[in-house]
C-alpha cells in the first residue's frame, strides 16, 4: 500500500475513462495494470475479489473502481475513483446528447443510429454469449441461463424472483 | 415560441420531471444484478412507456460510441432529452449515488462473510441467471432490426469479431462502423 497519490490515480483513472470507447471493459487491463503491477496497491488477488463483489453488487459493472477506491482509502478514495468515470460522461456525452437532440433528423446523425444499430446488437450478443461461457461450467449451469431467457421472453414477472431461485440452485448445489 | 410548437410536435415527448427521472434511475440502478441494460430497458420501456424499443436502441447506439460505460451515457442522454440538465444530473443521482453506497457495504460483508461456500455457490447461481437476462435483452432489441440482409450482415460480423475471436472491440468498431453508416446513408 506504499506510495498511494490519490491525486495521481485520479489523473490516471481520468485519462482512462477518457479512451474507454465501448465500455468499462476495454480499459479493464490497463486498470489491473495501474493498480496491482506498476504500484502494487493491491495483489492480483483482491483485485480479483473486490471485481467479483462489485459484480454481484446491484448498478453498472463499472463500479469495481468505486470499490477499489474505498479498499486503498475510504471515502477519499471512493472519490478519487468513481468522479474521472464520470467527467466524460457529463461533458462529452452531454455535449452529443445536445446536438442529437436538437437536430434529431440530421442526416448525418440519421445514418450513424441506422448504421450502427445493427452492430450494437451484434456487440451485446457477443457479451451475452462471452458472459454465459465464463460463468456456466456445466450443463446445469447453461440450463439456468436458458430458463432465465425463457421466462424473461414469456412472462411478465420480476426478474429479482430467477435471482432468487438462481441463488437457491446454487446453495443446494445444483450449479 | 413558433420553434418550440414546432419541437413538440415533432418529438411526442411524454412530460417527465427531474424527480421521475430520479426515481426511475434509482430503481434501475437498485436492480440491476449482473448488468444493467436488462433493468433500463425494462424500465423505461416497459414500466414507463418513456421511450420506444428504437429509441431506446438508438440512444444506446449513440452512447456505445462515446467513452465511459454504455448504460451511463443513455442515462444521461435520457435525462437530457426529458428535462434538461437539470434532468440529466438526476438521472445520473440515482443511477450512481446508490450502487457507490451499496458496493462499499457488499465489500464489508464480503470482507466478514465472503468466503463461506454457499455465498460463493450462492454466486454461481446468479451468474448463470445474469447471463440469460442479457441474452434476453438482445433478443428483444433486434425485433427493431429491419428484415433486410445488410443490418444483420453488420451485426453477425460485429458478434463473430468481438464475440467468436474475441478481436479488440475498437478494431471491430474502426472496420466495421464507417461502411455500416455509409450503407445506411447511401441506401436508405
Amino acid at each position: 500500500m506504499e506510495g498511494l497519490d490519490l491525486g495521481a490515480m485520479f489523473l490516471q483513472f481520468l485519462l482512462l475513462w477518457f479512451l474507454a470507447i465501448g465500455g468499462p471493459s476495454t480499459i479493464f487491463p490497463d486498470i489491473h495494470r495501474y493498480v496491482v503491477e506498476a504500484h502494487h496497491l493491491l495483489t492480483g488477488e483482491q483485485f480479483a475479489e473486490i471485481y467479483t463483489v462489485a459484480q454481484v453488487a446491484p448498478g453498472p459493472n463499472a463500479m469495481y473502481v468505486t470499490l477499489i477506491g474505498w479498499y486503498l482509502a475510504g471515502w477519499k478514495g471512493v472519490i478519487a475513483t468513481t468522479i474521472p468515470l464520470l467527467i466524460p460522461a457529463s461533458t462529452l456525452t452531454m455535449l452529443v446528447g445536445h446536438l442529437n437532440e436538437r437536430y434529431p433528423d440530421a442526416p448525418i446523425f440519421r445514418a450513424i443510429r441506422r448504421g450502427l444499430m445493427p452492430i450494437t446488437i451484434g456487440l451485446v450478443f457477443a457479451s451475452a454469449t462471452i458472459l454465459m461461457r465464463t460463468v456456466n461450467h456445466n450443463w446445469r449451469g447453461y440450463l439456468i441461463t436458458l430458463v432465465t431467457v425463457a421466462v424473461v421472453l414469456r412472462k411478465p414477472w420480476n426478474p429479482l424472483w430467477l435471482f432468487a431461485g438462481g441463488a437457491l440452485a446454487g446453495i443446494l448445489g445444483f450449479v | 415560441m413558433l420553434n418550440q410548437t414546432l419541437a413538440q410536435q415533432s418529438s411526442h415527448k411524454t412530460a417527465v420531471t427531474q424527480l421521475q427521472l430520479f426515481i426511475a434511475f434509482s430503481r434501475i440502478s437498485l436492480s440491476s444484478f449482473g448488468g444493467a441494460i436488462f433493468w433500463t430497458r425494462r424500465e423505461l420501456i416497459e414500466r414507463q412507456r418513456w421511450l420506444t424499443e428504437r429509441d431506446f436502441l438508438e440512444i444506446y447506439t449513440v452512447g456505445q460510441l462515446l467513452p465511459g460505460p454504455n448504460v451511463l451515457n443513455l442515462t444521461v442522454m435520457v435525462g437530457y432529452r426529458f428535462a434538461g440538465w437539470s434532468g440529466a444530473a438526476s438521472a445520473v443521482a440515482g443511477f450512481l449515488g446508490w450502487p457507490c453506497l451499496v458496493v462499499v457495504g457488499m465489500g464489508i460483508l464480503y470482507q466478514n462473510y465472503g468466503r463461506l461456500p454457499y455465498v460463493q455457490q450462492a454466486l454461481g447461481g446468479m451468474s448463470s441467471v445474469a447471463a440469460g437476462l442479457l441474452l434476453a435483452t438482445v433478443i428483444k432489441l433486434a425485433s427493431v432490426l429491419p428484415r433486410q440482409w445488410r443490418p444483420w450482415l453488420f451485426g453477425v460480423l460485429a458478434f463473430i469479431g468481438v464475440g467468436v475471436m474475441r478481436w479488440p472491440l475498437l478494431w471491430v468498431m474502426a472496420a466495421l462502423a464507417p461502411w455500416a453508416v455509409f450503407a445506411a446513408w447511401k441506401y436508405e
